[in-house]
Formats: C-alpha cells, structure tokens, sequence
C-alpha cells in the first residue's frame, strides 16, 4: 500500500501560548514543536498497514525550513520519505491545495490527515483534500481495517460511533483508536540515525491563495481567585452555586 | 440573499446546537438584512421541524434521503440551494466538518470553524477558538462567500416565536460509503452539548467508584467525562475523554473531581462557565483555573454533594 500521512507540526500541548507584532502572529519563541497529537496516531496506523500489506509510507508538511526537525521525527518512527511543501501554512485552503496537487501527481491508497491541528484548530485540510481529489472521506475515525481495494472503518459520532465501509482510495480523519495510546511509536536510535540519510523532498507552493486571513489573537481573560469551601461543609457550596453562580 | 443554516439532526430529533446554529444565523441575518432558511438532512417529522421556526428559521428544506455522514451528497445538496447565499452556517461538529470543507471547495467560499462571535458587517470577521481554547483568533473572510461552523455552547438561544413554512426535496443521489449500523449509548447526554459536566481523574483508584461520578451527573441531569489517562487505562470509554486531545467542555458548569488540572485537560475544559473543583491535594494546579474549590477526599465529598443537591431539589 502506498500511504500518504499528513503531518503538521504544532506547539508542544505543554506551550504557553503568546502572540508578538501588536498580537498577530504567533510567538514560536521557546517553543518545542511536536508532530500534531492527531496525526502521530495517523503516523503509526500507516507503518503498522505498511508492515501487514507491504509498500511505503510518504509523508506531507506545509512548512517553512521550520517544520523539518518534526519531518525528521516522523521519519526516524518509521516513515520512508518525506516531502516538504514551502509555504507558510496559515489558511487551510492553501494547504489543502498543495497537499492535493501532490496526491494528484502521485498516487496513494490511502491518504491520512488528522481530525484537527492542535494549533488553529481548523479541523478542515482533511475534508478539503477529499473534495479537491474527489475522494471518500471519514472524519474522527476511530478504527481503520484494510481488506485489498476497500476498507472498513469506525468514526465516532456524537454519544457513539458508527461503522461504514469503502473503496480505496480515500481520505481519513485520524485520532485516538485508530491506534491505541501504548501502541504509540516513538523513534529509537536506529531510526534516529536512518532518519538523517532518508530522502526529505522540498517542492515549491503552485500557487497562494487564502480564502481566510488571521486579523489577531487574543489570550482568553484570566479567571478571579478560587474561592474554597470546607470539606466539612458541602451545604456551603451548593448553596454558592444555586445562588450565587446561579447554576443549579 | 438568504442566510442558509444546516440543522444537524440525530435520529430525527434536532438539539441544542441545532437550535443555537439557527440563532446565530438569525443574528447574522439581522446583519445583512435577509432571512433564514435552514436545511435538515435525512427523515425528520413536521413537527421537530416547524420547532426551528421558533428561532428564526422563515423555511425549512428537507431533503429525507441523504445521509448526513455521506458528506459527497451533502455538499452537493448545499451546492445547489446555496446559489443566492453568502453566508452558510453549520455546527462546529465532527459531521458537520465531513460536509463544510467540501462545501467551501465546490464554492470557492472561505471556511471559518470554532467561530464564537457574530460579524458586525458584511465583510464577515469573527472570533474563533484555537490554540486549543489557549487563544481567541479573530480572522476573516477574504471571498464573497463565506462557511461557519459554530462552536456548541457559544452563542445563546434566542426564541424569537416566529414559525416556518416547511418544503420536501428529493434528492435521489448517493456518494460512495456505505453505512453499516451505529451504536450510541441511549439515554446519555452528550459532552460537547451538556450545560453541566461531572468529570473524573485518577484520583477516584479505579472504574468500581463512578457508581457516585455518575449519580451525581444524574441528580444535576449532567453528562459524565474523565480525564485521559483514566479513559487509555479503560476505566471508562474513549468517548468520555476530555481534554486539549479530546472532546472541548464547553458546558455552564464544569465538577472535576481528583483530576490534577495538568494544562493539556485545562485547554479543552477552560471555557466552561463555572468550574468546581475537589481534590485531596491542595496544591493541585486545578484550583488556580477553578471558580470554587474543595480540599477533601473525593470519598466523602461526593457522597455529601448528592445529598445536599437531592434536598436543593426536592
Ligand atoms: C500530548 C498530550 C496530550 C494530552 N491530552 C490530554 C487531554 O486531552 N486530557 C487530559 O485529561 N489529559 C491529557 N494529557 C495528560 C495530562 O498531561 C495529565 O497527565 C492528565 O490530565 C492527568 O490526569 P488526572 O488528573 O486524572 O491524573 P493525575 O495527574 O494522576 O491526578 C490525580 C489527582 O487526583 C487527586 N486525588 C487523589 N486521590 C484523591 C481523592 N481520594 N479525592 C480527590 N482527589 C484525589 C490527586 O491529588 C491528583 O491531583 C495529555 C498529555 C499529553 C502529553
Ligand atoms: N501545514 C500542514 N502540513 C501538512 N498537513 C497538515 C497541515 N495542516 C494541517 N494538516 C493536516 O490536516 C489535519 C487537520 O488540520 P486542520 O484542518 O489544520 O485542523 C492535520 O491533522 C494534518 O493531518
């Protein structure tokens, strides 16, 4: 199977997260960028269906030169080659489109996003690159099962989870369940030094258009103190939230 | 020139966020001087619809036969009754963004997800969560027209007592996937909607002790969560996990108990409106982003909070 994992590099989930210029653009200052939590799951489904089918496993970022430290993580867990596209990636329709250029001159079996980046948050690459290819997609997907040109997959819905199948290729949006948490792979010595002498391809943007454009950000107002209540005087809390929050 | 809203139903019945999305779109409409009509996929009854009325909705379109997961048909079917609108408004859920980013390719229309405000003029420019509810993001479209997908719990519901006139299309096509049966646990309420949410940690040792997490959720008719590692150890399942990697908690009251407050869990239950916290240990970072706090063993907390909620209530 030939696997196409998206990758996007985001904030460690530990980041305080500040913003410089007059609050617009993110300050990446001191801080240690991770694979996005999302797609290391997506990550290690692609080597584990690589390992049972056979082919190989490319993956994908939208990035400045920043970003590669990250694509080297991800080829050091197990990915063969890796492909840069340079562009800084701050609207989900740019990134969509070049991801989709790529898959278009390339052919995959299965394409791997994740359910969202932990960084804006768009929770859209994935479904537009299964429109600009024309390809199935199944987002929040909790279970992933390949059987020749189809596969069967669980996505979770609101309250549960609902079970679908469908040809090859198509799209995904990964999470949590498509492996499990322990099954996580993280890189060993070998593939740290495998990870220096694979190939990591850097192709330019085709082209740059932003259908969306940040104005700035702002952190979330901070909360007042605590305010305690004794252990032995429960009666004191709901009472403070029936009549003071007004809550219950 | 309308403003068009889809209505997520579940298993015929609209919800909270459904009746919020029409609201907000309600808001936007004011803004632009149009009305609302909204869109409700697969086999909804006349009367859950004519309730989107109440919000503002002037027409309902049903369209019975597809798929609401089948997200190739969905953008087809918002293609074709989106031709006269410049603002499409859905619901910041996981099906919703199945059909949105599709949609927002085949119209060249920008997508906005996470969104917590209404734009102010035409040019639409709203709030947005990212970082993980760590920031607010204002951003803007930069095409003529534009798809939100709403945050749950963000923006209030505003009956308006107005009511709608309801029309049936068919729409026969179908994508490529094929359903094959869901499971949903009945009766529970959902994380994402619930105006309060009863959360777990580790420090209630082990599954045999939510017997009181979930009885205090009953009593408060709140919906049950937990932290991470209580859902990867199995003590309860992956859909109650909470958290900056899991589902965002975004209820009016939020009750954590033995949970440390690491700031991965507070990133996704921080914009809850109130926030109680009790844990035996009070150092734990929880109580810095907490509104009300218990130093106390969850053991006998717990039980106590029931009974003096059962004689609030009776
Ligand atoms: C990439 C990444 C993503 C993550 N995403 C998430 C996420 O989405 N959600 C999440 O929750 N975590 C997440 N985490 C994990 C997070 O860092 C913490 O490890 C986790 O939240 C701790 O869970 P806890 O508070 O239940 O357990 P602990 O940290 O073990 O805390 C247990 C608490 O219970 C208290 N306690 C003990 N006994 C009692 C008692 N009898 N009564 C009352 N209190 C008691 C203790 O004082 C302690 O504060 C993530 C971590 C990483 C690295
Ligand atoms: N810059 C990027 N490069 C490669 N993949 C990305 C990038 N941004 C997002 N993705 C992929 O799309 C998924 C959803 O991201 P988003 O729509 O930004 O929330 C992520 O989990 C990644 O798999």
């Amino acid at each position: 199977m030939n696997i196409l994992v998206c990758i996007s590099s985001v904030p460690d989930t530990t980041s305080k997260i500040n913003f410089t210029e007059n609050n617009t653009k993110f300050d990446a200052n001191g801080i240690q960028f991770v694979i996005n939590p999302y797609d290391e799951f997506g990550l290690t489904k692609a080597m584990m269906l690589k390992e049972s089918t056979g082919g190989k496993v490319t993956i994908i970022t939208v990035g400045d030169t920043t970003v590669e430290a990250v694509m080297r993580k991800a080829l050091a867990i197990g990915a063969d080659q890796a492909v840069r596209v340079n562009m800084n990636a701050t609207d989900s329709f740019s990134t969509a489109t070049e991801i989709s250029n790529y898959i278009t001159q390339n052919s995959f079996d299965l394409i791997i996003a994740g359910r969202e980046s932990t960084d804006y948050n768009g929770g859209a690459v994935g479904g537009m690159i299964a429109e600009m290819t024309d390809l199935p997609f199944v987002n929040a997907c909790i279970g992933l099962e390949v059987e020749g040109e189809s596969a069967k997959l669980i996505r979770e819905i609101d309250g549960g989870k609902e079970m679908i199948s469908s040809s090859l290729p198509m799209v995904i949006g990964g999470q949590k369940g498509l492996v499990q948490e322990s099954e996580l792979r993280i890189p060993n010595m070998r593939g740290i030094m495998q990870s220096r002498t694979k190939p990591l391809q850097v192709i330019e943007p085709s082209s740059n258009t932003k259908n969306t454009s940040s104005v700035n950000f702002e952190n979330p107002e901070a909360k007042g103190s605590c305010r305690m209540v004794d252990a032995s005087n429960v009666s004191e809390l709901v009472d403070l939230l029936h009549n003071e929050a007004k809550i219950i | 020139m309308s403003v068009l809203v889809y209505t997520e139903s579940w298993n015929g019945i609209f919800r909270k966020s459904s009746f919020e999305t029409v609201s907000y779109a309600s808001e936007t409409a004011k803004v632009l001087g149009t009305d609302v009509i909204a869109v409700s996929l697969e086999d909804v009854s006349d009367d859950e619809l004519n309730k989107l009325g109440n919000y503002g909705a002037t027409k309902v379109i049903s369209v019975p036969n597809i798929n609401k997961g089948d997200s190739q048909s969905a953008a087809k079917v918002f293609l074709d009754l989106s031709s006269d609108s410049s603002v499409i408004i859905c619901s910041n859920t996981y099906t919703s963004k199945m059909i949105a980013p599709r949609l927002s390719v085949k119209m060249g229309a920008a997508l906005l997800t996470n969104v917590i405000s209404v734009s102010e003029g035409s040019d639409i420019q709203i709030k947005r969560k990212s970082f993980s509810t760590k920031a607010i993001e204002t951003a803007k479209s930069n095409t003529e027209k534009t798809i939100l997908c709403i945050a749950p719990n963000s923006f209030g519901l505003i009956e308006t007592g107005g009511s709608c006139t309801i029309e049936k299309i068919d729409f026969s096509e179908s994508g490529s996937l094929s359903f094959d049966g869901q499971e949903t646990a009945s009766g529970k309420i959902s994380i994402s909607e619930a105006e309060i949410v009863v959360s777990g940690g580790r420090g209630l040792k082990g599954p045999e002790n939510w017997g009181m997490i979930e009885e205090l959720a009953d009593v408060l008719g709140a919906a049950t969560a937990c932290s991470k590692p209580v859902s990867d150890i199995g003590w309860r399942p992956h859909s109650e996990h909470v958290g900056q990697t899991g589902i965002t908690v975004t209820s009016d009251l939020y009750i954590a108990i033995g949970i440390s407050g690491a700031i991965q869990h507070l990133a996704g239950v921080n914009s809850s409106k109130v926030m109680v916290v009790i844990n035996t240990d009070p150092e734990a970072p929880f109580f810095k982003a907490a509104d009300y706090g218990i130093v106390g063993d969850a053991f006998e907390v717990v039980p106590h909070l029931i009974e003096e909620i059962k004689k609030l209530k009776n």
